[in-house]
């Protein structure tokens, strides 16, 4: 198997988020802790403020349902598989504004990107560090492209 | 048919052989390797990158790996004898 | 040349320290290798056979002197004093040391050069015409697009970890000279009812399921490429195949969807991106273009050309191109002497070039996707000079095109993918068509060996190409005819049953000595004959 030529999203034991993961919240209001609905079940739900979308599912299926949800979870099985920055920027494009959780393989040196992403809270497999993962996400004082955070990209700032 | 234990230096990445007492940057110290117990000792270390058991056979001028791959890893470039290691 | 200025600058700098930290955990096992693997390859540091491998980009193939003075010096200080140019226009150095790499890729970033992106799931290096700015053919430079692309997509937060690789290729000529066919994206930069835009093909490549682009917009305004492009890798993105990485390209979430519905999709996420205003201002293009102003021609520089020296003449005929300004010229310096090995470079070898390039070249030089460098802007008054000082290093060997002007992957002499060796096989068929007569009298024959299925050595786009493969443990070669990475893009076929390192050699001469037999006249290119007869006459040549 070559060096970079890892499958994505291979048939080894996603890590599970664990119950008692730490939430690391990028938020002013406390994160949020009432039960989570999977996507498949939500229509049947609709009385849910949180809802969990796995790697592989539609995003774009909540858009009608933004206004009512607190939470959207998203899940990385493998901090490999990035199908979960599509989803989060698609739901930030679409305006939501509450809390965007990343669940599962969640690590230090993608906290720059997730967060870029739309990403504003975290419960990670594994511990991270806050101390590292402010460093991280101070590390780049610039950006090159416009995403979800909106920050500014650096041709706006050259061109005045 | 035996079985060389291989990887490359986690901080060089030059290739190392098992000479049994340590690692050896030169193929002709490595010694055959019974089973893999060693090998997962040396995954779980995390300091050799691809660590692996290859078949060899034991040769009057030394281990002689099967495959011309393992070879090239133990002798340099075929193309660049002047960068190719020389026998301790 | 495009300089970075201080936002540039802080960010590859950034980048250098984020990385010397991220080698600083793995050391102390802070993180695992599986982690640590995917951050290192991103900075493009691969473990090969013997070694770390660290590919360099060169954006879009253009590297200043200063720049080329630094390779030479890194080549020595942190490697074996050499370097590889790789088929997209990177270069590559064999025998890197971990625990040193962050102090290489503070060197480079002191001279405005990186390996971001060089390997890993995200968009690689952009690569572009290696005449670009100079060529006489193009509708305009290609590369401030290209290095807008190269902004755009570093640490794009979206796209950083795709279902595999990505790659874009931007040209602005009829001729392409960069394989935009066989690329993820290719972009030809062209004007329509007086603006400005590209045609665009995504889905081309090659390794295990070689395929050509499909047109997936005729036109595009270049106000909006990057985020039509965008829309292009959000797709991809989110519905290109994760299970399984020999199906995880782009080009086969387009073949399984088709080629109309894949538009389709495209089209609709890019409605919804299109009102979000994600492309760069018109004053950022402008900026960049400013960058790239051209260099300060002499006026005055005349176009005559004393061709009395026969070495000179035969180097000019087959090397140089015509360049868009009166009393100049394009000239390609061939990385492949018989015997040597193609696209290395000494460091001694790249100091004089840059040399060269600050002499006689307004300090420019490019690497093409074949493996050779080119000085863009000479005076034709300086030629003789240049080829000279070229000559007398063995770096003027007029094979440019020709049958030993052979694209080849590193092989399983470095690389820890190859099935088989493709650098002795390139130097044997160079040994065996040495003769420059014959070179010539065979014409254009671009031959292309990859030691493994991944084609980095572009087997399927070679008018003849070589596949290495795994035969119990020992090597083996199969040949294909046919293909081509030109505008008239076509991919190579097997020809038959494979081959061992002698008989590979064998065949390839056999198959020319058809081609000579059959051929209309010396004005018939050998792709030309075999797209003519097919492959029966070659097939009975070699196996009959």
């Amino acid at each position: 198997m070559g060096e970079d030529q890892q499958p994505v999203a291979d048939a080894a034991a996603p890590p599970e988020t664990a119950a008692n993961a730490v939430i690391l919240s990028f938020r002013d209001a406390p994160a949020y802790e009432g039960p989570v609905v999977a996507l498949a079940d939500y229509a049947a739900n609709s009385n849910t403020a949180a809802v969990r979308v796995e790697a592989g599912e539609d995003a774009r299926s909540l858009i009608p349902h933004l206004a009512r949800l607190r939470l959207i979870e998203v899940a990385f099985p493998k901090y490999r598989d990035g199908r979960g920055y599509s989803s989060a920027q698609i739901l930030r494009e679409a305006g939501f504004t509450g809390e965007l959780r990343a669940a599962g393989d969640v690590l230090l040196d993608q906290m720059v990107f997730l967060r870029r992403a739309g990403f504003d809270s975290f419960a990670p497999a594994r511990a991270l560090n806050p101390a590292a993962v402010a460093a991280a996400l101070e590390r780049f004082p610039f950006v090159y492209q416009n995403a979800a955070d909106g920050r500014q990209p650096v041709w706006v700032r050259r061109n005045g | 048919m035996i079985k060389l234990l291989t990887g490359n230096d986690l901080l060089t990445g030059d290739v190392l052989w098992w000479s049994g007492a340590g690692w050896s940057l030169h193929l002709g110290d490595a010694v055959a390797v019974d089973g893999d117990g060693l090998l997962a000792k040396v995954i779980a270390e995390e300091r050799i990158n691809d660590p692996a058991l290859i078949d060899a056979e034991m040769t009057p001028e030394g281990p002689r790996p099967r495959t011309m791959r393992e070879r090239i890893r133990g002798r340099g470039p075929t193309v660049r004898l002047d960068l190719n290691r020389m026998p301790a | 040349m495009y300089r970075y200025d201080e936002y540039d600058q802080a960010i590859v700098d950034a980048r250098v320290a984020e990385f010397r930290d991220q080698v600083a955990r793995r050391l102390a096992n802070e993180i695992t290798e599986d982690q640590f693997k995917p951050l290192r390859l991103m900075n493009g540091l691969y473990l090969q056979l013997h070694a770390y491998m660290l590919r360099v980009a060169v954006p879009y193939g253009t590297l200043s002197g200063t720049q080329m003075h630094a390779l030479a010096h890194i080549a020595r200080k942190y490697d074996r004093g050499y370097g590889h140019f790789t088929t997209r226009q990177n270069i590559q150095y064999n025998w890197i040391k971990l625990a040193e790499a962050p102090d290489l890729l503070a060197e480079l970033a002191a001279v405005e050069m990186h390996a971001i992106q060089t390997s890993g799931n995200c968009i690689r290096n952009i690569s572009s015409d290696q005449f670009a700015g100079a060529a006489a053919d193009e509708l305009a430079d290609p590369r401030p697009y290209a290095e807008l692309l190269r902004q755009w997509s570093s640490f794009h937060p979206e796209f950083s970890f795709l279902p595999r690789k990505f790659k874009i290729a931007v040209t602005a000529s009829d001729t392409d000279r960069a394989a935009i066919q066989l690329h993820d994206i290719g972009l030809q930069l062209i004007d329509r009812d007086g603006v400005r835009g590209f045609k665009v093909w995504v889905g081309g490549g090659m390794g295990r399921t070689p395929m050509i682009g499909h047109v997936v917009r005729e036109f595009i305004p270049a106000s909006q490429y990057l985020s039509f492009c965008e829309a292009i890798l959000r797709v991809y993105n989110r519905y290109g195949r994760r299970d399984n990485i020999y199906k995880a390209r782009i080009k086969i979430l387009v073949h399984e969807l088709g080629a109309e519905e894949f538009t389709r999709q495209v089209e609709a996420e890019w409605a919804l991106l299109e009102p979000l205003a994600l492309d760069a201002p018109a004053a950022e293009y402008a900026r960049i273009v400013a960058q790239f102003a051209e260099p300060a021609y002499d006026p005055a520089a005349s176009d005559r050309l004393d061709l009395a020296d026969p070495g000179f003449a035969l180097w000019v005929k087959q090397n140089v191109h015509p360049h868009k300004r009166p009393g100049y010229a394009i000239a390609t310096i061939s990385l492949k002497p018989v015997g040597g090995i193609p696209g290395d470079a000494s460091a001694d070898q790249m100091d004089l070039i840059a040399d060269l390039a600050a002499r006689y070249a307004h300090d420019e030089i490019r690497v093409t996707h074949s493996q050779n460098l080119v000085l863009a802007h000479v005076r034709k008054a300086d030629l003789h000079a240049l080829w000279t000082a070229l000559d007398a290093v063995g770096l003027a060997t007029a094979n440019l095109d020709l049958v030993t002007d052979i694209i080849a992957c590193p092989g399983l002499d470095y690389c820890a993918l190859a099935n088989a060796r493709s650098i002795p096989v390139a130097q044997q068929i160079a040994a065996r068509f040495a003769d420059l007569d014959r070179q010539h009298d065979i014409g254009e024959l671009k031959i292309k060996i990859s030691g493994c299925i991944n084609a980095c050595g572009h087997h399927h786009a070679g008018h003849i190409g070589i596949l290495g493969v795994d035969k119990k443990g020992e090597e083996a070669y199969q040949l294909l005819l046919g293909g081509s990475g030109a505008e008239d893009t076509s991919l190579a076929k097997i020809l038959g049953p494979g081959f061992t390192e002698a008989g590979i050699v064998d065949a390839v001469e056999k198959v020319i000595d058809r081609y000579r037999s059959v051929r209309t006249g010396p004005s018939e290119r050998f792709l030309d004959t075999y797209r003519r007869v097919g492959a029966d006459p070659f097939k009975e040549a070699v196996y009959g």
